[in-house]
C-alpha cells in the first residue's frame, strides 16, 4: 500500500483495516499526514478560524472582525467550520486534487471530515458549492461534490451556477459582500430545502464570499439554518 | 486550448463507420460513448491530396498528446483523423483485469483511481495517478499521434558545434567511438569514472547526429542535471536551438533536433529520437521506476541510438558488458588526469550500539575534530535519518555542522552555504552520493557496513573527492563494524579504475 499523497510505499504502517482484510484506501504515511494542521483551539464561533494564527487585536469576543463585518450586512451562515489550516502542504495537495484533477486525492480527509460532520453538522441536508458547467467539464468532476460524497450521507444538488463566474479577486471586497447573485436554486429540490437545516459543502472558507452567497439563496428559499463546512480555513 | 469534447459517437459513412467527437455529431439519435467503451478505433488509408497542416504536424510529430495540448480548433484536428493524418488511442488500455495507462506504461493497479466523471458520463472513469502531474489521462482521454507524412530534414555538411574546449587524448578517444554508433541501432555503455568530463565528451557524437538530420535526445533523471546542462548545450549549439524540458518548464516550444529532458517528461513522446542518450542511467529513480525505463523506450524509434552514461552501472548492466551483450567505452581516468581517491577501511566498533546510547564512536569523533581543526570542509555520510538526528544532536556545540536529507526543505540553502565554506562539515545521508561537487573536500562514511551502502553507492561517495584540478587528491574513509562485500567490491572497483587509467597497483 502506497501512501495516497506521497506514493511513498509504507511498510511499517498496519492498521485495523489491514487485519480485518480491508483494503483501506485511507493510507497516508504518518510524514504526510502530520504536514496536514487541524483546526483546534479557539476558534471563532461564526467563521471557524483559529485565534491562534490570528493578531489579538482583530478578534472581539469570541468573534473574528471579518465576521462582525459580515453580521452588518447580514449573515446568511450560522457557523462554519473548517478541518485544516491552509498551509503550503494542503494548498499542494489542493491543487493536485483540482487543478490536475487527481479525484483520489479527496480520500485524504474521510476521516477528519465524518468526524467533524458528526460532532457539528448531525442531521443537516448536505448541499454541495457547485462550480459552473464549463468548469466542471474542464476538471472533469465537482470537487465540492466529491466532498459531500466523502460523507456518506445523501446530499442534494439543490444549488446550480449558471454562468461563468467572474475572478473572485477582480472584485471589491464591498462589491463581493453584496452577495452577487451567482447562484440559482434547482427548483427540483425547492420543497427538500423549505424548512431544512442546510450544511453547504465546500473545498475551502477564505472570505466566506462564496458561502454567504450560496447561504442566501437557500435562506430566500425557506431553509431554516444554514451552515458550512469545508476541508481548508484560508 | 480546451478543445472540449471526450465522448464520441460511431458514425457510418461512406468510409465504413467512424468515429466522431461529440461537439461535431450533427444528427441528435446518435448514441455518445466513453473512448472506453468503443471498440477498435480504425485508422484512414493517408489521403495524398489532403492539405495538412504544417503547424499541427510540427507539434504533433513524435509526440502523443491531449486534445487540451493541442491549440487547434477541434475540427481541424478530426479532419486531420479522417484522412489519415493522426490517430486517436485509448489514453487507458482495458483489457480483463489489467489496465495500462498508455501515455506512462505504468500498469500498478494501486496508482490507478477512478471517479464518477463529468466528461464521459460513467460512474466509474479510471485514471491514472502515476502521471497525473502531466494532465489528467483518463478511460474517456484520446491520446492522439502523427500519422502523416515527416518532413525530410535537410542533411548538412556543416557543424552545429561552436565549442572552443579541447578534450584529452582519453576523451577524444571516446568520442571517436561514440560517433561510430551514432545512426546506427546500437547500445553503447559510456563507463565514466566520477569527474571524468563526460559532458564534453558527447559534443561531436551529438553533431555528428545533427548533421545527419537525426533527432538527439540527452534524458536524466534528475532534475538539476538538466538545468544545469541547459546553458553548456545551448552554448555549444546556439543554432540547433536546444530544448530543455523538466518539471514546471515542459513547455512544449517548436520542435528542435536536440532535446534535453527528465525522464518523467519524455512520457509526453512517441518513437521521436534517433538518439537517445541516458544520463545516470543507474540513478534512483530510473533504474528502480519500470515506468521510467517505458518511457524512454516509447520516445526512441525502433532503430535508434540508445547510448547510456554512468559511472556506476547497475550489476545487470556489467553483466551484458562482461557476455558481450552491450558495446562499453571505459574513461577511467578523470579529466585533471589524476587517479581516484581509494577509501581507507577504518574499524570503529559497533557504531549502531553506541549511537543508540548517543555516543559517537571515538575515533570518528577524532576524525571530525581533526577536520574541524584542519580547516578541510568534509562531507560525513550517515546511513539513516534517526541516525543522522542523533549525531547532530551530540554535535551540536560544534560550530560551522549542520545536516541534510532527501525531504529538508532547505536543502538547496544549506549545500549553498556548505559551497560558499559557511558549513565546515554536512551530515548527510545518501541523497548527497552523486550530483553535488565541491571541490577540496573529504569525506567519511560512518556505518559503511550498512545495508543503505551498496557498492555502487560507496563509489559514488569516493567520488566526490579530489574533483578539482587545484586540489585533486582528498581522503576518503569508511568506518565499519565488520568489512561487507559493498566495500570490498566498491574499493576493488575503484582501484581497477585506476589501474586501466595506468596507475599501477599501489595503495
Ligand atoms: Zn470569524
Ligand atoms: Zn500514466
Ligand atoms: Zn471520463
Amino acid at each position: 500500500m502506497n501512501c495516497l499523497s506521497c506514493h511513498e510505499e509504507q511498510r511499517l504502517k498496519l492498521g485495523w483495516g489491514d487485519l480485518f482484510g480491508r483494503n483501506d484506501p485511507l493510507s497516508v504515511c504518518s510524514e504526510c499526514s502530520s504536514m496536514l494542521e487541524r483546526v483546534n483551539g479557539e476558534i471563532c464561533r461564526m467563521c471557524g478560524r483559529s485565534f491562534s494564527i490570528f493578531p489579538e487585536q482583530y478578534r472581539q469576543g469570541d468573534l473574528c472582525f471579518d465576521c462582525v463585518e459580515w453580521g452588518d450586512v447580514g449573515n446568511s451562515i450560522t457557523k462554519n467550520r473548517s478541518l485544516y489550516q491552509y498551509n503550503p502542504f494542503l494548498q499542494e495537495i489542493m491543487a493536485r486534487y483540482k487543478y490536475r484533477g487527481d479525484a483520489e486525492l479527496v480520500k485524504l480527509f474521510e476521516h477528519d471530515l465524518r468526524v467533524l460532520f458528526k460532532k457539528e453538522f448531525k442531521r443537516t441536508l448536505l448541499v454541495p458549492v457547485p462550480l459552473s458547467n464549463e468548469r466542471q467539464y474542464e476538471r472533469g468532476f465537482n470537487q465540492a461534490e466529491l466532498i459531500a460524497k466523502l460523507i456518506g450521507k445523501p446530499f442534494y444538488k439543490a444549488l446550480e451556477r449558471p454562468v461563468h463566474e467572474e475572478k473572485q479577486s477582480k472584485k471589491s471586497k464591498q462589491e463581493r459582500l453584496q452577495h452577487a447573485a451567482i447562484f440559482t436554486l434547482n427548483d427540483e429540490f425547492r420543497e427538500t430545502i423549505t424548512g431544512a437545516d442546510v450544511t453547504i459543502v465546500d473545498d475551502l472558507y477564505t472570505t466566506g464570499a462564496t458561502i454567504q452567497a450560496a447561504g442566501k439563496i437557500l435562506l430566500d428559499h425557506g431553509a431554516r439554518t444554514v451552515s458550512s463546512i469545508t476541508v481548508a480555513r484560508g | 486550448m480546451g478543445a472540449t469534447l471526450v465522448r464520441f459517437a460511431s458514425v457510418s459513412s461512406q468510409k465504413g463507420s467512424t468515429l466522431c467527437p461529440e461537439p461535431l455529431v450533427q444528427t441528435s439519435n446518435t448514441s455518445l460513448q466513453s473512448l472506453n467503451l468503443l471498440p477498435e478505433i480504425n485508422m484512414f488509408p493517408l489521403d495524398p491530396s489532403f492539405s495538412y497542416n504544417q503547424d499541427l504536424q510540427f507539434h504533433l510529430l513524435g509526440r502523443h498528446l491531449l486534445f487540451d495540448e493541442l491549440p487547434f480548433p477541434i475540427e481541424q484536428i478530426h479532419s486531420h483523423y479522417l484522412h489519415g493524418y493522426l490517430l486517436y488511442e485509448k489514453g487507458i488500455a482495458t483489457s480483463k483485469n489489467h489496465l495500462s495507462c498508455q501515455r506512462c506504461g505504468n500498469d500498478d493497479p494501486s496508482l490507478f483511481a477512478s471517479f464518477a466523471c463529468f466528461r464521459c458520463k460513467e460512474d466509474s472513469c479510471v485514471y491514472c495517478r502515476k502521471c497525473i502531474m502531466m494532465g489528467r489521462v483518463s478511460q474517456c482521454t484520446p491520446l492522439i499521434r502523427w500519422t502523416g507524412p515527416v518532413p525530410n530534414v535537410a542533411l548538412t555538411s556543416h557543424s552545429f558545434l561552436e565549442w572552443e574546449g579541447t578534450l584529452s587524448e582519453l576523451q577524444k578517444q571516446a568520442s571517436k567511438q561514440m560517433c561510430g554508433v551514432v545512426g546506427k541501432p546500437k547500445e553503447l555503455l559510456v563507463w565514466a569514472v566520477c569527474g571524468a568530463g563526460k559532458t564534453e565528451i558527447l559534443f561531436e557524437a551529438i553533431d555528428r547526429a545533427l548533421q545527419q538530420g537525426l533527432r538527439v535526445c540527452l534524458a536524466s533523471p534528475r532534475t538539476d542535471v538538466i538545468t544545469e546542462l541547459s546553458p553548456r548545450f545551448e552554448r555549444a549549439f546556439p543554432k540547433a536551438g536546444v530544448v530543455s524540458l523538466y518539471g514546471g518548464h515542459s513547455e512544449l516550444a517548436a520542435p528542435s533536433p536536440l532535446v534535453l529532458s527528465t525522464t518523467h517528461q519524455l512520457f509526453r513522446f512517441e518513437e521521436a529520437f534517433d538518439v537517445i542518450i541516458v544520463d545516470e542511467v543507474d540513478a534512483f529513480p530510473y533504474s528502480f521506476d519500470p515506468t521510467l525505463q517505458f518511457a524512454v523506450k516509447k520516445a526512441a524509434t525502433d532503430q535508434a541510438t540508445r547510448i547510456y552514461l554512468s559511472a556506476t552501472p547497475s550489476k545487470k548492466m556489467k553483466r551484458r558488458v562482461h557476455t558481450k551483450q552491450l558495446e562499453v567505452i571505459h574513461i577511467s581516468r578523470r579529466f585533471h588526469g589524476y587517479p581516484l581517491p581509494v577509501p581507507e577501511f577504518k574499524w570503529c566498533g559497533n557504531w549502531s550500539k553506541l549511537l543508540k546510547k548517543g555516543r559517537i564512536p571515538p575515533i570518528i569523533h577524532k576524525w571530525i575534530d581533526n577536520k574541524l581543526t584542519s580547516g578541510v570542509q568534509s562531507f560525513l555520510f550517515v546511513p539513516t535519518i534517526d541516525d543522522l538526528t542523533t549525531i547532530h544532536s551530540i554535535l551540536k556545540e560544534y560550530p560551522g555542522i549542520d545536516s541534510v536529507h532527501a525531504s529538508d526543505l532547505d536543502r538547496i540553502e544549506k549545500i549553498r552555504r556548505f559551497r560558499k565554506g559557511e558549513i565546515r562539515m554536512l551530515l548527510t545521508t545518501t541523497i548527497l552520493e552523486r550530483g553535488v561537487t565541491v571541490p577540496g573536500i573529504d569525506v567519511g562514511v560512518i556505518g559503511a557496513d550498512h545495508e543503505v551502502f551498496s557498492s555502487n553507492a560507496l563509489v559514488q561517495i569516493a567520488g566526490r573527492v579530489g574533483r578539482s584540478i587545484g586540489d585533486p587528491y582528498g581522503e576518503v574513509v569508511y568506518f565499519h563494524y565488520g568489512k561487507t562485500t559493498a566495500m570490498v567490491s566498491a574499493k576493488r572497483e575503484i582501484k581497477s579504475h585506476n589501474q586501466r587509467a595506468g596507475f599501477g597497483t599501489s595503495r
